[in-house]
């Protein structure tokens, strides 16, 4: 449910920027660990767009995987989950990357 | 619907003041400018305006008081953006946080599925604390103000949200439950989020913090089944521990679930009903929110 709120968001956003010109492109980043399925999105983005500078654009989704620093022996390893600990038992990890929710350009005609 | 906010299309979002009857429906221009120019200040149009965006300009241009349009880089026709796709509802839970701290007022963000004991852990609170502090509610359901009507029952102020088809409360609808709702100085201020225990984790409301409620009826492993929602609250409570010995649910086992997924989270154990454990929840409450941001 959510992601149609996350759709329309980026419509809104992206609309102002666009002052009137034709929207041909929009690339986002979306975190792997997000809760937000770039699928979704996908489904949303063409009935939030209808009648918007946004209409007939192309939507890219970039997936950024999870990545995390253990806070006790301070490796760096690749997050599949939010349940993951590190190799040395570690659970209190600091988030590098993966829960991004971000509009990262536009192109405009 | 709305899906920025999740609520009605037909302008349903609804602030209900028990108390006075009063219904007051966010009107769709409130609501659809909210959303398009980022909850920013109302401002006055006046020459200056006039004579930077030219005369009668409407709301096409960036205003100081929202983040500045990150131009950052124009490559021909792509313009680089850069901004956070939830922004928007971040920058009025800012406000809201504001507002709340100019009044030296606590706001905590109560989550759970529905069903948990929300509005009965509420009404005991209430009820055992109102002597203590002031406690004021916001109810967040998408149909009825029954809960609100619960909640005044025990003479304190209610606000009930409606959010129609929506799935979770948004900061501009706590916004202006709490201009309606006018919690005294140094009072406590419950948001009883819509009864979900995925979108609601998403949308800061400009709370103290989270705090996730789960039932001994629920599975001990909900934890690790919606992680998002235990990875952003600060405490867990366990509710109906009255019923234990009919449930098949190991308390400690949840916790370490918990923990999996945020190893920070504090873990309390009522029964909303008996009053089992509800001193411990009476102490955080105290100790962990009011002495610590307060010296109330």
């Amino acid at each position: 449910m959510h992601e149609l709120s996350i759709t329309r968001n980026v419509v809104a956003i992206v609309s102002e920027h666009a002052r009137a010109r034709k929207i041909l492109r929009v690339t986002l980043e979306v975190g792997k660990l997000s809760a937000v399925m770039p699928e979704a999105i996908r489904f949303c983005f063409e009935a939030c767009t209808r009648d918007t500078p946004l209409e007939g654009a192309r939507l890219e989704i970039v997936e950024i995987p999870g990545s995390a620093t253990c806070r006790d022996c301070g490796a760096e390893f690749a997050l599949y989950d939010l349940v993951a600990r590190c190799a040395c038992g570690g659970v209190n990890l600091a988030w590098r990357g993966g829960d991004e929710l971000m509009i990262k350009e536009m192109e405009v005609a | 619907m709305c899906v920025t906010c999740g609520c009605s299309d037909t302008g349903a979002v609804t602030i209900t003041d028990p108390a006075s009857g009063e219904l007051r429906v966010l009107t769709k221009e409130e609501h659809d400018r909210m959303h398009a120019e980022g909850y920013h200040v109302p401002h006055h149009h006046g020459t200056a305006h006039a004579a930077i965006y030219g005369p009668g300009s409407t709301h096409e241009h960036a205003h100081a008081t929202k983040p500045a349009p990150l131009l950052t880089a124009v490559h021909g026709t792509t313009i680089a953006l850069e901004r956070e796709i939830l922004s928007k509802n971040q920058l009025m839970a800012e406000r809201n946080r504001g507002w709340l701290a100019a009044r030296g007022v606590l706001a905590l963000n109560l989550v759970s599925s529905p069903g948990s004991g929300k509005t009965t852990l509420l009404e005991r609170t209430i009820g055992d604390l109102k002597q203590r502090v002031a406690i004021s509610v916001i109810e967040g359901d998408q149909e009825t103000a029954n809960d609100a009507e619960r909640i005044r029952a025990t003479g304190c102020k209610a606000i009930q949200i409606n959010t129609g088809a929506g799935c979770h409360l948004e900061a501009e609808m706590v916004g202006a439950a709490l201009a309606t709702l006018d919690p005294p100085a140094n009072s406590l201020v419950m948001i009883e989020n819509v009864g979900n225990l995925v979108c609601p984790a998403l949308f800061d409301l400009g709370e103290r913090a989270k705090v996730v409620i789960l039932s001994v009826t629920e599975g001990e492993d909900k934890p690790l089944k919606y992680p998002h929602m235990f990875r952003a609250s600060e405490l867990m409570v366990i509710n109906k521990i009255d019923l234990l010995p009919y449930v098949n649910f190991d308390i400690e086992k949840c916790i370490a679930h918990a923990r999996r997924v945020n190893p920070n989270i504090q873990a309390l154990r009522v029964s909303a009903t008996t009053g089992a454990g509800v001193e411990e929840w009476y102490g955080w409450l105290e100790e962990s929110v009011l002495h610590r941001s307060h010296n109330v």
